[in-house]
């Protein structure tokens, strides 16, 4: 278990310069994820087009592993349907929680693998993650309640 | 960072003997030495501890207050021998004044629903302050809605201070009772409470002092303070997890229903007509936690038997100590800076996250608590959404404290 492994510089740097950070103009959807355990918070806002996730942006205030984790998720998810972009959702809830998953294919998300070495840590990576699947799963736009990691 | 020499001369207390008293402080985490600064989460246990519980589990276990077998009797002498213990320890008049309970968070739940509950009308108030912990605002808030009282909060000011002022201000007519913490857990504030007390009953209100913090760090005499109900926690006390006291003045305990029914509780029972134990039977249903009160009465004999003096002295100069050592670090905010302190330092480091300081000083062996305390009316107060925590006993070291530094400033330099 080592420090760097969990602190890698994709993780340091999307921490120092979070990406998609801010307000989003005309956004369809707009969740709330909430870390009881350590406060984090972060709202998440979406604008669909198509069945397309069109630009997503999210704001709050998290530890380094929230930060990068919803900074990495924006970048990745942009672009994606629905479907694929919960199937990622997927992919990276098993690299952080299985020791077996690997995280080839995973571009820069892959950076969060070290994450599972550290228990205590998984919910700050995943809470974005599951604000994203709920504003997905949700069949109708506006403010939806928040969603706690809890 | 001073020299070892003028460290030795702030403090005459012999932290080495004490330190060897507690086995786990001798473990290496991450394999370094264990620094731990969590004390205001949990306090370690010396060896009589574990020793009193052990001793208990292995030759004298059987159900206390019933059956006339020797085991039956011995372990009710050891609990009760527990509570003579606490009786002394913040001298009580009279055993009947403390009860057993699971800790603060049930005895102030207790006194909320057996004491409060009854008497509560709709547009009584109780009063609590801005820096209480969830276990001393949510009990309040509960039986507020079920009686339709008010709940009032009473200011603290920017260092995290609670004037008698403005807790006065508050005490009117309709309020029936007030609480307040001896020691704020998330900011180490020492509330004025001989004075707070003081207020409420010249005004003839009912006062709960959540002690959990406080009873550690100073010594506590219920009937000097005058308050009505003192609540406090073993594991903090260097105790047993799941023990925990509440003194209540045997006048308002005499007139209040029982909170939980069952065994132990009771005089007689039938189905027409119950008629309860006396006091402090009456608040202690079902079958309690025998090995937990035997430890904590053990944790009582072991700090009983230091120079308290010089251990609390010694937690001051750790205090001051950090204080100074953080200070210096002009990137780091000391959230709480009141006049009065127990030995804790919040705090806040520019562009590193609490929870990441936690994760990068455990690395280091360093143990602090991370997070919004339960407290998160304060963390509100004073803008952040978290802080680091800092918490001193006895048994810390200056040495450790130079390690805390150099490792918040070894994570600050990773995330700047």
């Amino acid at each position: 278990m080592e420090l760097q492994d969990l602190y890698r510089d994709v993780i340091l740097d999307h921490n120092r310069r979070p990406r998609n950070f801010g307000p989003l103009e005309a956004a369809d959807v707009s969740v709330e994820g909430f870390n009881p355990l350590c406060g984090d918070r972060l709202t998440l806002r979406l604008r669909m087009d198509g069945g397309k996730i069109a630009d997503i942006r999210f704001d709050g205030q998290g530890c380094a592993i929230s930060t990068a984790s919803a900074s990495l998720m924006t970048e990745a998810v942009k672009g994606l349907t629905k479907t694929q972009a919960l199937e990622l959702f997927d992919r990276v809830h098993r690299l952080l929680t299985d020791d077996a998953a690997s995280p080839d294919d995973l571009g820069k998300l892959a950076a969060l693998s070290g994450v599972r070495e550290f228990p205590a840590r998984v919910k700050c990576a995943s809470l974005c993650w599951h604000t994203l699947a709920s504003a997905l799963h949700s069949p109708a736009a506006g403010v939806l309640p928040a969603v706690s990691t809890e | 960072m001073s020299s070892l020499a003028v460290r030795d001369q702030r403090s005459a207390f012999d932290v080495k003997a004490v330190r060897a008293e507690f086995p786990i402080l001798q473990r290496l985490v991450h394999g370094k030495p264990l620094a731990y600064l969590d004390n205001g989460a949990s306090a370690q246990r010396p060896n009589a501890v574990i020793d009193a519980v052990d001793d208990y589990e292995r030759h004298h276990h059987a159900n206390i207050h019933r059956g006339v077998h020797t085991l039956s009797q011995e372990a009710t002498a050891l609990y009760e021998g527990a509570r003579d213990r606490l009786v002394r320890f913040i001298n009580a008049r009279s055993r009947h004044e403390v009860i057993f309970v699971r800790g603060t968070t049930e005895a102030i739940n207790l006194v909320a629903q057996s004491y409060a509950r009854p008497l509560l009308k709709a547009g009584d108030e109780v009063l609590i302050t801005h820096l209480e912990h969830h276990a001393n605002i949510v009990p309040w808030q509960i039986v507020c809605e079920q009686t339709g009282a008010k709940l009032l909060v009473a200011p603290m000011d920017a260092s995290g201070e609670v004037h008698v002022e403005s807790v006065e201000a508050l005490l009117g007519p309709r309020t029936r009772l007030f609480a307040c913490a001896h020691v704020s857990n998330a900011l180490g504030t020492v509330l004025p409470v001989r004075r707070l007390i003081a207020a409420a009953k010249a005004r003839g209100i009912a006062t709960l002092i959540d002690g959990a913090q406080a009873v550690p760090h100073t010594a506590v005499d219920v009937q000097e303070l005058g308050c009505d109900f003192y609540a406090f926690s073993g594991h903090k006390l260097f105790g047993p997890t799941g023990i925990g006291v509440l003194y209540g003045r045997e006048a308002l305990l005499e007139r209040m229903p029982p909170w939980q029914g069952g065994g132990d509780m009771i005089l007689t029972v039938s189905f027409e007509k119950t008629t309860y134990n006396a006091l402090p039977y009456k608040f202690e249903a079902g079958t309690p936690n025998i090995s937990g009160a035997i430890g904590l009465g053990a944790a009582v004999d072991f700090l009983q038997a230091l120079d308290l003096q010089a251990a609390h002295a010694h937690e001051h100069a750790l205090l001051e100590y950090a204080t100074r050592a953080l200070s210096g670090l002009d990137y780091l905010r000391i959230i709480g800076t009141a006049s009065a302190k127990a030995s804790l330092i919040s705090f806040t480091v520019d562009g590193a996250h609490p929870h990441d300081l936690g994760t990068i000083l455990d690395q280091d062996g360093i143990a602090i608590r991370t997070g919004h305390h339960c407290a998160m009316p304060v963390m509100e107060f004073f803008k952040v959404p978290a802080t680091a925590r800092a918490s001193f006993a006895f048994y810390n070291t200056f040495e450790e404290i130079d390690r805390l530094a150099a490792s918040i400033a070894r994570a600050r330099a990773m995330f700047a």
